[in-house]
């Protein structure tokens, strides 16, 4: 296999929430102790339930927020916040919301071409509109588009022009938060066939967060489970899909929904109560909801273990 | 801001479909829907076009004492007489003429308080917006201060230490404005910063000035020049205030809000003398209020059509 364009290693992010006039301040653990590697062509998934850290995970590795701990490599480089503003333009992002995350004042063309304003000044207007031009076919829109603006088009379009501007840069790593989740169902299929064609065009690599594992089935190669901050189970997609190691894998996987009339509703249900990201529990986090609990998971905390399907918890499912 | 989308794209040779009007057609496109606002641009036009060549359209002098005829109704009144259309005020100076010539001072006032009320305060408002906490809280309670005290007392307070007179009365009414553009900045900013484009803008590389002026800025705009709108109307109306007690304009100054202070003790006996400066002053105002809510409408591309 090729060398990974970015690897993290024990990446964590950590708030400090509280701490009004009397009350001291609380660490808040979005995110603690998340390796993973990514490789040029291939899709990383990321999912987990809400408030499991997905999102923040997305914002370390895209230089919004700097990690608490942990290392981040981007092509063998370390990326610290010295050198963020010339990384910048390898990691680039998609965001849920396409309602959000096109600037309303601004047209089409004029949004496509803002990364090449900052980052390439070298460039001259014309080969910058030329570019955007380029990549508004790229992702099928059609020329005309570029001079309208963004309340002129459907939630499926402006996800387009989302992607679009975050490939003028020829990003090496691509963070696609939950990039269809908004999006209507005959919509997204659309959005995600663009996205593997364009990965395989440009050779890149997607960190792609969601919480609908029957998108992740259709897209990624690898995938992380993450649960109230941590990883707790990481490995190829199939291996995960065919035979989850950790409970909280399983449980999430029965709750897809199928499409045959007839499969067997064996759903998990899932009892008791999220523990609060503040607190921070000796022992596994899952243990309050987990059916195989035993007492060894409140007092000890288990580690990813395992190769290459790796799983969080003292008794795996086999 | 955008000078990127010129009417025809360069490089790649525009089809008579993508091209698309002048920016100008397009506001006056969508300016037109709005049948008060078209009303009110030409209202004040008529305001700009006295403002501007106000002694050459006034029939006599505004300073010009004409003493035999003092206090002449209007000329449609029994007693008036068309050579002086409004009447004449106590001294016999033409109304008329007055009145005309006095839209230059309001204009100015106008747009001289609008422009530094705005601008110094969309900049504090933004700095405000993009600072840390402490300085947040710092400049914030420094508007509370100033809008605590009743707008019209401080703008009083400030020309009785500056001294009486129009230009001094601008600078307090500025002063007195100021907060509101503050204010409404730091809220549209907050509101715009939370959203994914600024994120995403942020991924892409921009820097501070650049996120604060081209990417949330534009954003900002229409509640501020609805404000810029009313605002126009709120210093003229002060400034009138100020002349009326004696604190702006001085006279013989034609000055709207002074006129209507000098004809005080003949509100019973010549209704004229104050009804014409208040009803100039009225619908001046109305005027640049209907014209400020089409400006937004025409302004705000969401609410434009596709």
């Amino acid at each position: 296999m090729s060398a990974p364009v970015m690897s993290a290693n024990a990446l964590a992010r950590h708030y400090q929430v509280g701490g009004g006039l009397f009350a001291k301040p609380q660490t808040l653990r979005a995110v603690q102790r998340v390796d993973f590697n990514l490789y040029p062509g291939k899709t990383l998934a990321v999912v987990g339930e809400s408030g499991c850290g997905k999102s923040t995970l997305a914002r370390m590795v895209t230089m919004i927020e700097e990690p608490t701990a942990g290392d981040l490599m981007l092509d063998g480089k370390p990326v610290v916040k010295a050198n963020w503003p010339h990384m910048r333009s390898d990691v680039q992002i998609v965001f849920q919301d396409p309602y959000g995350s096109l600037n309303p004042r601004q047209r089409i063309g004029t949004i496509l071409m803002e990364p090449l304003v900052i980052n390439r000044s070298d460039m001259s207007a014309a080969e910058r509109e030329a570019k955007a031009r380029e990549m508004i076919g790229l992702v099928g829109l059609r020329p005309e588009h570029f001079d309208r603006y963004p309340h002129m088009f459907s939630g499926g379009q402006r996800q387009r022009i989302a992607i679009a501007r975050a490939l003028m840069l020829d990003p090496k790593v691509l963070v696609l938060d939950e990039p269809v989740s908004a999006l209507d169902v005959s919509i997204q299929s659309a959005v995600l066939n663009l996205l593997v064609d364009l990965q395989e065009q440009m050779n890149l690599a997607y960190l792609f967060i969601s919480h609908d594992l029957s998108v992740v089935r259709h897209v990624c190669d690898d995938i992380i489970v993450m649960y109230l901050g941590q990883a707790v189970e990481t490995g190829p997609k199939d291996a995960v899909f065919a035979a989850p190691r950790h409970p909280y894998t399983k449980a999430l996987l029965s709750a897809t929904p199928r499409a045959e009339p007839g499969a067997a509703k064996d759903r998990i249900k899932l009892t008791g109560e999220l523990p609060s990201p503040m607190a921070n529990l000796p022992g596994c986090p899952f243990a309050p909801r987990c059916w195989k609990v035993q007492d060894l998971c409140r007092a000890e905390r288990p580690e990813l273990t395992g190769a290459p399907q790796a799983a969080a918890c003292h008794f795996p499912l086999e | 801001m955008t000078d990127t989308t010129a009417p025809n794209p360069a490089p790649v040779p525009a089809t008579d479909e993508t091209a698309r009007p002048g920016r100008l057609r397009e506001f006056w496109f969508y300016f037109r829907e709005n049948r008060g606002a078209v009303f009110g641009l030409w209202v004040f036009a008529a305001f700009v076009i006295c403002a501007a060549f106000g002694p050459f359209l006034a029939p006599y002098d505004p300073t010009e004492q004409f003493r035999q005829f003092a206090l002449l109704p209007p000329a449609w009144q029994e007693g008036g007489s068309w050579s002086y259309p409004l009447g004449t005020d106590p001294l016999g100076r033409d109304m008329l003429s007055r009145l005309i010539v006095g839209a230059r001072f309001s204009f100015f006032v106008g747009v001289i308080v609008v422009t530094i009320a705005a601008s110094g305060g969309i900049l504090v408002g933004m700095i405000a917006g993009f600072a840390p906490q402490w300085l947040d809280s710092i400049i914030m309670r420094i508007m509370d201060i100033i809008l605590a005290f009743p707008s019209l007392l401080l703008a009083l307070v400030l020309v009785a230490i500056l001294g009486p007179s129009l230009t001094n009365a601008m600078i307090a009414i500025a002063i007195v404005l100021q907060p509101h553009y503050v204010r409404l900045t730091r809220a549209s900013v907050l509101a715009e910063k939370q959203k994914d484009y600024v994120t995403s803008a942020r991924v892409a590389g921009a820097g501070l000035l650049r996120l604060m002026f081209v990417t949330v800025l534009p954003n900002c705009l229409a509640p501020i020049i609805v404000q810029g709108a009313l605002s126009f109307s709120t210093a003229i109306l002060d400034a009138a205030a100020l002349g009326f007690l004696g604190m702006g304009a001085q006279p013989p100054t034609p000055e709207w809000g002074t006129m209507l202070a000098e004809a005080r003790e003949f509100i019973l006996r010549a209704w004229w003398v104050v009804t014409f400066p208040g009803l100039a002053i009225l619908i001046t105002v109305l005027a640049i209020n209907l014209m400020g809510d089409g400006l937004r409408d025409a302004l705000d591309p969401k609410l434009k059509r596709s």
